[in-house]
């Protein structure tokens, strides 16, 4: 297990610039994330100072040049748990395990829908992550509810260790879904059973199955880690950003309102410098 | 692992275990399994910490199907807290220290 200071789930500008003030005080980090900033969708932003008239695309790449030119690679990558252990965290990054001193989460707003029937079946056939659960469904029947640009590896893979897919997608069918998975072009709108997953209804019709695999961009934070204290869909933090669980922060549109650019970089600074000087002072002891 | 930790080889073995120890704690899991990987020295830590109230044991859920039907296995890692033979508390996926040491601490008299 590869073990660094600090890993930073997300890599906007709240991530970028918790990931380069990291940096700039001698720590080690690796980011991960698996979607593009909110950012990069405004069309013009005027109140991040230094910049005006700029597209929200040409300052998410700006940022991202200069976290590159800063030594921060940003790799593509879903956390699916965090634990902590003792002084220091273990964290799966779609089945890969990597060790950190501190976790910043910088993964944006989760606009994160539940289904009815979701949370009650939630490792009784409901799961987030293929690689994790799909080897209990081999020669089962697993449903994949697409929510993510990736979600359609995940349906190949399960297809691959012997698991009978049905891929059910708003979209059109992805071009590199295998050809033994059923597509079905609807909706997940409910999923049942009893002690374990029975069946999920579609907009059309009820569809029996093994298991269900919801396959999302993000995580509810709650989901990521046990005994995350939020407030609302927020995370609770502090003045250092720090969050419930000592040694992890969380910074940025995770944290509430005002979701705005400026603050995410503020909050990434903030946390970034006392995860820091906590390590530092754990070196020193 | 801890030295501490029994490796069930057959659903006999397991079935006595129960059968003779008072407070059992199987931690079910497979060696494909990432999040197993990341609640074993945790596991570990608690057959250490509780070595003299509770016995800790380890199901490989592909060697030990029997077992994985018996209790319904649907996500792993799953840690099941047996006493006097019967399932007393149940708790699945990545889960810290202290979840364990509950479901410990308050079946235990």
């Amino acid at each position: 297990m590869e073990t660094v200071d600090i890993i930073i789930v997300g890599a906007g500008p709240a991530g970028l610039s918790a990931a380069i003030n990291a940096v700039v005080r001698g720590k080690t980090v690796r980011v991960f994330s698996n979607k593009e900033s909110l950012l990069a969708k405004a069309e013009r932003v005027d109140n991040h100072l230094g910049f005006y008239n700029i597209t929200g695309k040409e300052l998410m790449d700006k940022f991202r040049e200069h976290a590159k030119n800063m030594g921060v690679k940003i790799e593509e990558g879903k956390v699916v748990n965090i634990l902590p252990l003792g002084s220091s965290f273990m964290v799966n990054i779609n089945g890969e395990i990597a060790g950190a001193k501190k976790v910043i989460l910088a993964m944006g707003v989760s606009k994160v829908k539940e289904l009815p029937g979701e949370s009650k079946l939630l490792g009784k056939g409901v799961s987030y992550c293929a690689t994790c659960d799909g080897m209990l469904y081999r020669g089962k029947k697993a449903l994949v509810w697409d929510q993510s640009q990736d979600a359609w590896e995940e349906a190949n893979y399960l297809s691959d260790i012997g698991v009978n897919v049905t891929f059910v997608s708003k979209k059109a069918k992805p071009e590199k879904l295998k050809d033994n998975i059923i597509y079905v072009n609807d909706a997940l709108t409910e999923i049942l059973g009893g002690d374990s997953v029975e069946s999920v209804k579609t907009g059309r019709e009820e569809i029996q199955t093994d298991a269900v695999f919801i396959l999302r961009d993000g995580l509810a934070p709650a989901a990521l880690i046990e005994g995350l204290k939020m407030d609302g869909n927020f995370i609770s933090v502090d003045r250092n950003m720090e969050t419930s669980i000592p040694g992890v922060y969380a910074v940025g549109d995770i944290t509430g309102r005002p979701l705005q650019l400026s603050k995410a970089v503020s909050e990434g600074l903030i946390a970034a410098q006392h995860a820091a000087l906590q390590i530092d002072k754990i070196k020193e002891s | 692992m801890s030295e501490k930790i029994i490796n069930i080889k057959s659903t006999q073995e397991f079935d006595e275990l129960i059968k003779n120890k008072r407070y059992v704690l199987v931690d079910f899991w497979a060696n494909w399994c990432a999040p197993c990987r990341m609640v074993a020295p945790v596991i570990d830590e608690i057959a250490e910490k509780y070595s003299e109230k509770v016995t800790v044991a380890k199901v490989d859920i592909d060697e030990q199907q029997e077992l994985a039907i018996r209790y319904s296995i649907q996500s792993i890692p799953t840690v099941i807290f047996f006493k006097e033979g019967r399932v007393a508390s149940k708790e699945v996926g990545v889960k810290p220290m202290s979840s364990f040491a509950n479901m410990i601490d308050s079946n235990i008299a």
